[in-house]
């Protein structure tokens, strides 16, 4: 008997959801320091593979291969900056602030400066990145839900932000460690398996990285596979897929504000708080960056593979004939047709094709439906297809529109592969969305309840309030993260990398830096630093993102996206003149710092961990 | 054990990360952004593919997981050599 393959995803979904509650429940959090850092006794390996599930969002996992795959070359600033960043943390950052041997970021820049205006404003970054992070993460889990049990979005965010509350509220870091291990095997074997099997049909090579140098094999032939994506791409009027159209100065401010940004990134240097000690925080990085690479490296080659498989199995065929998934897809609003030349055949384009240099396919940004109580001719064209409300887009002859997730989702479909795989991606899908929220909404319950709480507003909490409080800080957190995940900022969701980026590069990155390497810098250059970088950053975005400034008003040329670079440098050199200008920090302070930089002492063991 | 010396331990660990720093900027920066073209054209290709373009959506991604094994082992014998061995 043939399971459809709606029963089987909603199997597949149910176990692993099974899984993730049981485990959280056996290891829920009982004290601050359970909640907060898991007790500071989890394993390297482990903490690895859960940093690597935390790290991975739903918007890695689902649209980095097609990023790839439209951009080519353009899209290695991702690939760099979301890897390279964990070298510049691992080197520069965690081993001294797990040394420091406190519960959160805001406290080592409050401590360290000793300021709570400092602090503060590190609390403020620190909600506000993870706010932003977490809408994202809310809106991906609901579009997932809402299309696997054709429920509304509105439904979708609700129920994926009950299931978040349950282990990451319960379970505190203690819990969602352990899930997340769980939900990083889920994911690593949902997006690799499609891609070997892929490799295997067009490169006829086991090891997707191999067939990607390797020849494409797949009509008989053997010709390099990057020859034959340059000559699809150079045919149908893109660009060739290995030249990049950014500018260099461009490519090298985002990537390095995207590796900076990571080190700075809160949610992650937290994660490796939880592990023994010192050394113990270094082999944990060295698993963690290799359980990431093992997504990374892999999407180069699933972005070039599914590119060729769509543009053979769809450019030129007739909608009549068309591969059965293309419908699936035209159902839940990920591909359109429009039949422009009213052939019957879709084509797809490049602006290289049009003497406008356009290829869009439709007017407006996304693809809009009529409603389904809209008269049948408004709904279904002349060949069965989807009909859209928008316009088309006559200036070119594109016909074909895909959003960037489709390289992932239909990679199954395309390689022809049993609907259990199909099942097992849509499990990692979700495991990438919950594993980021729940790690997310962890460090933003602790910023409120420990650093807003306990240390500014009302210090006399105890252990056993604060763990309480933390929980009812993710419950509101997270009511307010799903809040915008049913209604987003539109323009806000899209400018996320952006705006958490450039504000953990400008912001925490270079304080933090500072704080650790130089014994002279001090409070007033701290806050003057950090108000200047974030001063810049935020308002060069807001400036050009939300007020629509015209490009050609770039400084140097830079996009918003790279902005986060210049305002880490801004906060360098005004942090050290302020400090150079005014009176070093107390005595205490180097000692403080100088303690920290020797790996470990009697101090830090973990039956000292302060709170 | 050995006696600990702070200053020394520093000045080691001071100058591995430089190293490695070094070398991160030459894999993630130089050689995939900023000389990829010049790589294109003078190096051998990767396979089937130009040297610099594999840089920077394979390569780099494998100097980095190497680098931080690099950092790992190396700061073990720093911290063992100024007493600041942890046990296990």
């Amino acid at each position: 008997m043939e399971i459809p393959q709606s029963t089987l995803n909603l199997i597949f979904i149910s176990i692993t959801f099974v899984v993730y509650i049981v485990i959280a429940v056996r290891s829920r959090a009982v004290s601050t320091k359970e909640y907060y850092v898991a007790g500071g006794g989890v394993s390297p390996l482990a903490n690895g593979m859960a940093t690597a599930a935390d790290w991975m969002s739903a918007a890695t996992f689902i649209s980095m291969a097609g990023t790839v795959a439209i951009s080519g070359f353009d899209a290695s600033r991702f690939l760099m900056g979301w890897t390279g960043g964990f070298v510049l943390l691992t080197m520069l950052m965690v081993p001294f602030l797990r040394k420091f041997n406190k519960a959160t970021v805001p406290d080592f820049i409050g401590d360290r400066y000793y300021s709570r205006t400092a602090r503060a404003l590190a609390v403020m970054c620190a909600i506000f990145i993870c706010m932003t992070y977490i809408m994202g993460q809310m809106r991906g889990v609901g579009l997932v839900f809402s299309q696997l049990f054709g429920i509304s979005i509105t439904a979708g965010v609700i129920s994926g932000a009950v299931i978040v509350l349950i282990y990451a509220g319960l379970g505190g870091m203690k819990g969602i460690t352990y899930t997340q291990v769980a939900q990083y095997t889920v994911m690593a074997f949902s997006y690799t398996l499609p891609a070997i099997f892929i490799a295997m049909a067009l490169t006829g090579n086991v090891i997707p990285q191999l067939g990607l140098i390797g020849n494409y094999t797949a009509d008989g032939t053997a010709v390099p596979f990057f020859a034959k994506l340059n000559a699809i791409n150079t045919e149908l009027g893109f660009a060739e897929y290995t030249s990049g159209k950014l500018s260099t100065i461009n490519m090298f401010c985002i990537t390095a504000a995207l590796m900076c940004g990571t080190a700075g990134l809160p949610h992650v240097i937290v994660r490796f708080f939880t592990v023994k000690d010192v050394k113990a925080v270094r082999k944990s990085a060295c698993w963690t960056l290799g359980f990431i690479a093992v997504i990374y490296l892999t999407a180069p080659a699933i972005g070039a593979f599914s590119r060729v498989n769509l543009i053979e199995k769809l450019h030129e065929s007739s909608y009549a004939e068309a591969p059965y998934w293309f419908k699936e897809f035209e159902k839940t609003e990920q591909m359109a047709w429009v039949d422009k030349n009213n052939d019957g055949c879709i084509q797809y384009f490049g602006p290289g094709k049009s003497e406008a240099g356009t290829y869009s396919v439709f007017q407006g940004k996304g693809p809009t439906y009529p409603d389904s109580s809209a008269p049948p001719e408004q709904l279904v064209g002349q060949h069965g297809q989807r009909l859209l409300a928008n316009k088309a887009d006559l200036s070119n002859p594109n016909e074909l529109y895909f959003g960037n997730d489709i390289m992932v989702m239909a990679n199954p479909y395309m390689a022809a592969l049993p609907p259990w795989v199909i099942a097992l991606l849509m499990a990692g899908c979700i495991a990438a969305a919950l594993s980021t929220a729940a790690g997310l909404l962890l460090v933003l319950s602790t910023s409120i309840s420990h650093d807003l709480m306990k240390k500014i507003i009302k210090p006399e909490l105890t252990d056993k309030e604060e763990v309480n409080l933390a929980r009812f800080a993710s419950f509101v957190a997270l009511a307010v993260a799903a809040y915008f995940g049913i209604n987003p900022p539109s323009a806000f969701i899209a400018q996320t990398v952006a705006f958490a980026f450039g504000l953990a590069a400008s912001s925490f990155f270079p304080t933090l830096l500072m704080g650790i390497f130089s014994t002279r810098v001090n409070r007033a250059g701290a806050i003057a630093g950090m108000t200047s970088g974030i001063v810049f950053t935020s308002g060069y975005i807001v400036y050009f993102q939300f007020l629509g400034a015209p490009e050609s008003q770039y400084l140097f040329g830079i996009t918003p996206e790279g902005i986060g670079s210049i305002g880490m440098l801004i906060n360098f050199v005004v942090t050290f003149a302020v400090s150079s200008l005014t009176k070093p920090p107390p005595k205490h302070i180097a000692e403080m710092v100088a303690e920290i930089r020797t790996p470990s002492s009697k101090k830090t063991s973990i039956n000292n961990f302060e709170i | 054990m050995k006696d600990k010396n702070p200053k020394s331990h520093w000045r080691a660990s001071l100058g591995l990360t430089g190293i490695l720093l070094a070398l991160w900027f030459l894999l993630g920066f130089i050689a995939p952004i900023l000389c990829r073209d010049w790589l294109d054209a003078n190096f051998p290709t990767v396979g089937n593919a130009p040297f610099g373009f594999w840089m920077a959506q394979q390569g780099s991604i494998i100097s980095f997981v190497i680098i931080l094994i690099l950092f790992a082992i190396s700061m073990n014998r720093i911290d063992d050599k100024y007493g600041y061995s942890e046990e296990d």
